[in-house]
Parts: C-alpha cells; sequence; structure tokens
C-alpha cells in the first residue's frame, strides 16, 4: 500500500476526529460556567425561574459533554495508532502535559458532573453549587493543559535534544512557551462567545416558537450582553495573537496574508484566490499599505513573503480559512451589538429572532476555521522546526485506515444527527417551571 | 530456560504498577457498567430505567481509568503504545465505536420518545457490547503476541465472548446490590448464567495463554513456584463456588447482598494478578520491557503530579460512591 495513501488517511482520520472533539469542548468550557452563574443566582434569590434555567441549560450542557467525552477517548488512542513517532519524538514533552490533564482535570469534571447532574436532591446546596463549580473548572483546566500541549507543538520551548530524542529542562518554560498566553486567552474567549450564541440562539428559537417567555427572554438577554462584551475584546486579542505568530512562525502569518514575495508597504489582501502552482494570487482585491499596518503598526513595514521561507504551509485552505474566521467575528460583533440596540424596547422583533437563531452555531465556524488556521499553518511541521507531520506516521495500513474512517463518519453522522434533533426539540420546549 | 533480562529500575517499575492498577480499576468498574448495558434486553421498560440510573451518575468516571490507564502506556511507554495500539487497531476502533454510542445513548435515551427511545436503547445495549467484546480480542491479541494465524485470531475472539461473560457477572452482581423485588430475583439468574459464563472464558484463557507463549509456560510450570502459584487457580474456583451458592438462592439478606459483587471482583483480582505475573517484566511479551520507558525527567514530573492527585481522585470518587447509594430508582433526579 503506497505509504502517501495511508499519511493521508491518517491525517483525515484524526484531523475529521479532532475537528468533531472540538466542537463540544468549545461550548461546555464556556457553558459550564454560565450553568455555575445560572446555579449561583438560584442559590442566592430561591427564584424557580433559575431553577428551571439552570435545569434546562444543564440538559444541553450534559448531551454536549458526552459528546466531547466520547470524543475525546477516542483522540486518546489515536495519538498512538496514527501518530506514533509523536510521542517516539517528543513524548517525554507532551506525555506528562497529557498526564496532567487526565489527572488534574478528566477525573475532576467527571465525577463532579455525576453529582451536578443527578445529586441536586440527594446533597446539601452548598456542595451542588460546589460541584457545579468544579465542573467548571475541571473544563477550563483541561483547556489549559491542552493549549500548553498546542501551544508548545506551536512554539516550542524549555527542551533540549539528546540523541534525537526531547527532553523538558524547565517544565514552566514549556508550559508557558511564548504562545501559550495568547492562545489560551483567544480560545477561552472563543468559548465563551460559542457558549454565549448558542444560549442566545436557543433562547431566540424558543421565543419564536412560544411567543412569550420570560425565562427564555432572560437568557437571550444574557447570551448577548456576554457577546457584546467579548466579541470586540476578542477582536483584540486576536490581532495580538497574530502579532505573536508573526515573531515566532512568521510563515503562518505570509500564508494567511498570501504574501508571496516580501514586500514593504504590503497590501491587505480582501480576497484572492492563491495560486499555488505560479506563486501568485488570482482576482485579488487588495488594500494598498494597509497590511503593513496592521501586521507592523507602520505603513511601510517590511513583511517577510512565503518566498523566505524553505518550508511553508498550503496557502489557499489557511488564507480562505482565516477569512471565514474573520468575517464570522465581524458578524458576531454585529449581530451582539445590534441586538443589544434592538433589545432596549424589552423585545426583539420576530426578524431578528430568525436571525439570532441562526448565528446560533457561528461560534463553532469561528472556532473550527481558527483552528484550520492554526493547525495547516503549523504544516509541514507537527512540532514547529524538529518533527515533520511525515516522520510521525505510522505503519497501520490504508486498508485499515480506510475501513475504521468509514466506521467513524457513520458513528459521528449518527451521533451528530441526533445531538441535533435533541438540541432543538430542547430549546423548543424551553424551560419547564 | 529464561533469558537473561535487564534489571528494571524503579522509576518504571512503578508506572507499570500504576498502568495495572488502572486497567485493573477500569476493567472492574466499567465491566460493571457495561455488564449492566449488555442486560438491557432482559428486562422491561421500567427496569431498564432503573438499570441506567443505578449507573448514570457514575460511568464517565469509570471510563476516565481507561483514559488514565492508556495515558501512562502512552507517556511512560511510548515505544510499547506505539506497537500496541498500531497492532490493536482494528479492536481498538471497535471498542471505541462502541463506547462512543453507548456514551451518547445515556443522554438521548433519556430524551427521546417513541421509536427514538428503542433505537437508542439497541444502541446502548450495541455499544455496551461492542466496546466488551473488543477489549476481550484486544486482551487475546495482547497475550498472544499479536500473533498472525487462524487460530490466534479464534483464541483471540473466544476471550472476546469469555470477557462478556465476565462483564455480565459484575453487571449482574452489581444490580443484586442496587436493586430490589423483580429486578433483584431477575438479577440472580443473570448471575448465574454470566459465572457459568466466565467459568468456561477463564478456564479457556488459563489454558491457552501457557500454550500460546513459551515465556508464559516457563513461568508458571516450573518448580519450585508451581504449588505456590495453583493458589491463584485454587482460590478463583473456590470464589466461583461460593458465587453459584450465593447466588442460587434467589433472596439475600441486606446486609450481604453486596458480597456476590465484591466475590466477582476478587475473582477478576487474581485473574489480573495472574496475567500480571505471565507478563511480567515485559509490556509486550518477549518484545519490549518494563525498562524501555520514557525518560526519567519525564517520569519523575508524572510520578509528583500522580502521587499528589490520585489520593484526591480516590477521595471524590468515594464521595460520589457514598451521595449515590442506596437503591436505583426509576426517576433518575430522586
Amino acid at each position: 500500500m503506497d505509504g502517501s495513501d495511508a499519511l493521508l488517511l491518517a491525517r483525515t482520520q484524526f484531523g475529521l476526529n479532532i475537528a468533531f472533539h472540538i466542537l463540544f469542548p468549545s461550548l461546555t468550557i464556556g457553558l459550564a460556567w454560565l450553568l455555575f452563574y445560572f446555579r449561583v443566582q438560584y442559590a442566592r434569590t430561591a427564584d424557580a425561574a433559575w431553577l428551571a434555567t439552570f435545569r434546562l441549560w444543564t440538559k444541553v450542557f450534559a448531551l454536549s459533554f458526552a459528546m466531547g467525552v466520547v470524543s475525546g477517548i477516542t483522540m486518546s488512542f489515536q495519538f498512538g495508532t496514527n501518530w506514533p513517532g509523536f510521542m517516539g519524538t517528543v513524548g517525554n514533552v507532551a506525555g506528562p502535559l497529557l498526564a496532567y490533564e487526565v489527572l488534574t482535570a478528566f477525573f475532576l469534571e467527571a465525577t463532579f458532573l455525576g453529582v451536578m447532574l443527578f445529586g441536586m436532591n440527594r446533597v446539601p446546596p452548598w456542595l451542588h453549587v460546589t460541584a457545579t463549580f468544579l465542573v467548571a473548572f475541571g473544563t477550563s483546566l483541561s483547556a489549559f493543559w491542552i493549549l500548553a500541549l498546542n501551544s508548545w507543538m506551536q512554539t516550542p520551548a524549555g527542551h533540549t535534544i539528546v540523541g534525537g530524542v526531547l527532553i523538558a529542562d524547565d517544565w514552566l518554560a514549556v508550559i508557558f512557551n511564548p504562545s501559550f498566553p495568547y492562545r489560551m486567552t483567544h480560545m477561552m474567549l472563543a468559548s465563551f462567545l460559542t457558549a454565549s450564541f448558542v444560549l442566545a440562539g436557543l433562547s431566540a428559537w424558543r421565543l419564536l416558537k412560544a411567543g412569550a417567555d420570560a425565562v427564555a427572554l432572560r437568557t437571550l438577554r444574557t447570551g448577548v450582553v456576554l457577546a457584546a462584551v467579548l466579541a470586540p475584546l476578542q477582536a483584540f486579542v486576536g490581532d495580538q495573537h497574530g502579532l505573536n505568530t508573526l515573531e515566532h512562525q512568521p510563515a503562518k502569518i505570509a500564508a494567511m496574508e498570501a504574501l508571496w514575495h516580501t514586500e514593504k508597504g504590503m497590501p491587505l489582501v480582501l480576497f484572492a484566490i492563491p495560486n499555488e502552482k505560479e506563486r501568485r494570487n488570482d482576482y485579488s482585491i487588495e488594500i494598498p499599505k494597509l497590511g503593513s499596518l496592521v501586521l507592523k503598526h507602520d505603513f511601510d513595514a517590511e513583511v517577510k513573503g512565503l518566498d523566505a521561507f524553505e518550508d511553508h504551509p498550503p496557502v489557499a485552505p489557511v488564507f480562505f480559512a482565516f477569512r471565514v474566521m474573520v468575517g464570522v467575528g465581524v458578524l458576531m460583533i454585529f449581530v451582539s451589538w445590534m441586538s443589544l440596540f434592538l433589545l432596549r424596547r424589552g423585545t426583539l422583533p420576530r426578524g431578528w429572532l430568525w436571525l439570532l437563531s441562526g448565528c446560533t452555531f457561528s461560534g463553532w465556524i469561528a472556532t473550527l476555521s481558527g483552528w484550520l488556521v492554526t493547525e495547516i499553518g503549523r504544516q509541514p511541521w507537527l512540532v514547529t522546526g524538529i518533527l515533520r507531520t511525515a516522520d510521525a506516521n505510522g505503519t497501520v495500513d490504508a486498508a485499515q485506515l480506510g475501513a475504521s474512517l468509514t466506521v467513524y463518519v457513520i458513528v459521528y453522522g449518527l451521533m451528530f444527527t441526533a445531538y441535533m434533533v435533541v438540541l432543538t426539540h430542547l430549546a423548543g420546549k424551553g424551560a419547564d417551571r | 530456560m529464561m533469558p537473561d533480562l535487564p534489571d528494571v529500575p524503579m522509576l518504571p517499575l512503578i508506572f507499570a504498577l500504576l498502568m495495572g492498577v488502572s486497567i485493573l480499576a477500569y476493567v472492574v468498574l466499567d465491566g460493571y457498567d457495561l455488564g449492566v448495558g449488555m442486560l438491557m434486553p432482559a428486562a422491561d421498560a421500567l427496569e431498564q430505567n432503573r438499570m441506567v440510573n443505578s449507573i448514570g451518575p457514575f460511568w464517565d468516571a469509570n471510563e476516565t481509568w481507561l483514559v488514565l490507564g492508556v495515558g501512562i502506556l502512552l507517556v511512560a511507554f511510548p515505544a510499547s503504545h506505539g506497537v500496541i495500539l498500531q497492532a490493536l487497531y482494528l479492536p481498538v476502533a471497535a471498542m471505541l465505536a462502541g463506547l462512543m454510542l453507548r456514551g451518547v445513548a445515556f443522554e438521548f435515551r433519556m430524551k427521546a420518545e417513541g421509536w427514538h427511545r428503542e433505537l437508542w436503547n439497541w444502541l446502548f445495549w450495541f455499544g455496551s457490547f461492542l466496546a466488551s467484546f473488543a477489549q476481550g480480542v484486544m486482551l487475546g491479541r495482547y497475550i498472544t503476541g499479536f500473533e498472525p494465524g487462524f487460530g490466534y485470531w479464534l483464541f483471540a475472539l473466544m476471550v472476546g465472548a469469555a470477557l462478556c461473560g465476565g462483564y455480565v457477572l459484575l453487571g449482574a452482581t452489581w444490580l443484586i446490590a442496587r436493586s430490589e423485588g423483580a429486578l433483584q430475583q431477575k438479577s440472580f439468574a443473570w448471575a448465574r448464567w454470566g459465572l457459568l459464563w466466565v467459568a468456561l472464558g477463564v478456564a479457556l484463557v488459563s489454558l491457552g495463554t501457557p500454550m500460546v507463549s513459551a515465556t508464559v509456560f516457563h513461568k508458571w510450570f516450573s518448580m519450585p513456584q508451581l504449588p505456590f502459584l495453583m493458589l491463584l487457580p485454587a482460590a478463583s474456583l473456590a470464589l466461583g463456588l461460593w458465587l453459584w451458592f450465593l447466588t442460587g438462592r434467589n433472596a439475600i439478606d441486606p446486609s450481604r447482598e453486596w458480597r456476590p459483587f465484591f466475590g466477582t471482583v476478587a475473582i477478576f483480582v487474581l485473574a489480573f494478578a495472574g496475567l500480571a505475573y505471565s507478563i511480567y517484566p515485559w509490556v509486550v511479551i518477549d518484545r519490549i520491557g518494563i525498562w524501555e520507558a520514557a525518560h526519567p525527567t519525564a517520569l519523575k514530573v508524572m510520578l509528583w503530579g500522580t502521587a499528589i492527585v490520585l489520593p484526591f481522585i480516590v477521595a471524590y470518587n468515594v464521595l460520589a460512591y457514598w451521595i449515590f447509594r442506596g437503591k436505583a430508582k426509576e426517576n433518575l433526579y430522586d
């Protein structure tokens, strides 16, 4: 069997799995803190409406969490089945980070999730509030470790190489590697934005179905207010993250901007079709010099193009994914601010409720495309400058990979369809009073 | 003759032990909830609710032991991890598909109505069975050193069937302790079926393992250790007979209703000890030893983490079992 087929299948399979997986944590990390907020509000006010809110969104959370757990278990196996060379080379650094995630976060969230979901009538209120807090804390802690590992793969630090194998000599430098603070903040905000649009969007769906529902209107407002604050903040943090990437992974930036040649006073490309063969852009629409201003805060600064790098990622997917992410981000700012403006009358017009419902999963689109930018943008490296993706591939043949990929596609398809059906149903029914 | 093997350093030994404990914890804990899943078609709709409710608060934490076990393999024994998981590629994929289906079925069956609910009940059963069977096949392939050939695969398939029996026994004895009335009555009968099934399986694996591996054969059938080693099967047999006796009367004193479950756990521990003895000091039999572990810098930092965190994990797991003690109800939130 051809080795490149197997590599492509291994990448497709892992990519599919991780893309499917990331949807659910990106919702639950933020949603867990919203649940904690609802739970505290109920403890504070003893208002049955808060309890109903908590109960409804706990169901959404449990469903999403289960989807994340099962696809996450799959990933822990696929590290070994699909990328044995990864652990062979960088296992001494990556391994402990993963182990700490399991030890400090997985058990915590899994155990207290049980208490949070089923324990309300069995434990005193303070313990139930604590359990809700620990679930939220656990999911964020899990994000901390996994983003430390991902950031380290982007911008490795704190290690030495002994006989072709990496050894960590400064764990703080490994964890707090150059891109980690930016990526962590960017991802946490992404998760809160995803959760706030799901909250607002599904509440809008309920209002469309029921006409009037005070509980749904309140959660809609919570989602809109949160999004209106966080969406502009995310634009700022994203810009900072981009400057960090320019410093440490300039080839990724060049691919994001489809800048084929090093240039002074680089234009900002609004749209183009990157032509990999001829190494230029077709049909491009650009604003002169604005690219240099965004990246270097100077109209005439020089920005390194793809020709300056021996290895660079494929340009078109990174270029387009980046534009999708930014586009959705701008849409989120507009929709949340406009909603806030319209809400000053206390309610939203029907058309706008439809729009908000349509934006329910905008966070997923933005997160997935951002993830594509950062992961494809790292290629051909698995760990920047240390290990190439092709060198980490395993020996499992294409036939086995193909067969299991088919099974995964069927199972994921079934799970995702059921998830969407149940979510729509739950949201349509609203909170029981 | 055993070949001379290098000494096993302390740190890898500790991690081999930790990995063993995690896998054993997983087998026992997820074993009972997979077993309950496999028993679903034998119960009526209301009983099914109680059965699922008896495991609802625990299954997620139970599966985390699997992640920890495979995580330690990944992190502490990376060379073996690649070999084992690539050799077990297909059964692992089948197990994961099974675990996924049953994991989400917990949520979906609760929220679905009509034929949707029936579908998820069925998928819950199928996922539990597929995961259990695949784990048995993985064990069978692992014991035989992943040898190709029809006979070895047949052996692995039989281990798969035997492990299903073992999990059914765990599930049924769990239900004896966690249910009452007609469901408890049924559980006694289920436990007996599971016991017969598991007796067959354990005999098969015990006989098969020395036959498929000369290394294992030497470790068991040589003097002077043979008489002492025979205590393991003897104790398993005694426990099995005791369980047969306990489950035969269809009634049990409430103060003793956990005995069948813990008797079953003891059988699993003995079988696991026998397996560990057979394999030590290899991680992959005759190929990769425990000493081929990760770098000490990585092992040390993980050992610190484990030593600090593991007591907390055990403590809050115990807390969860205490909170959700008592007989399972039809309504999950009571």
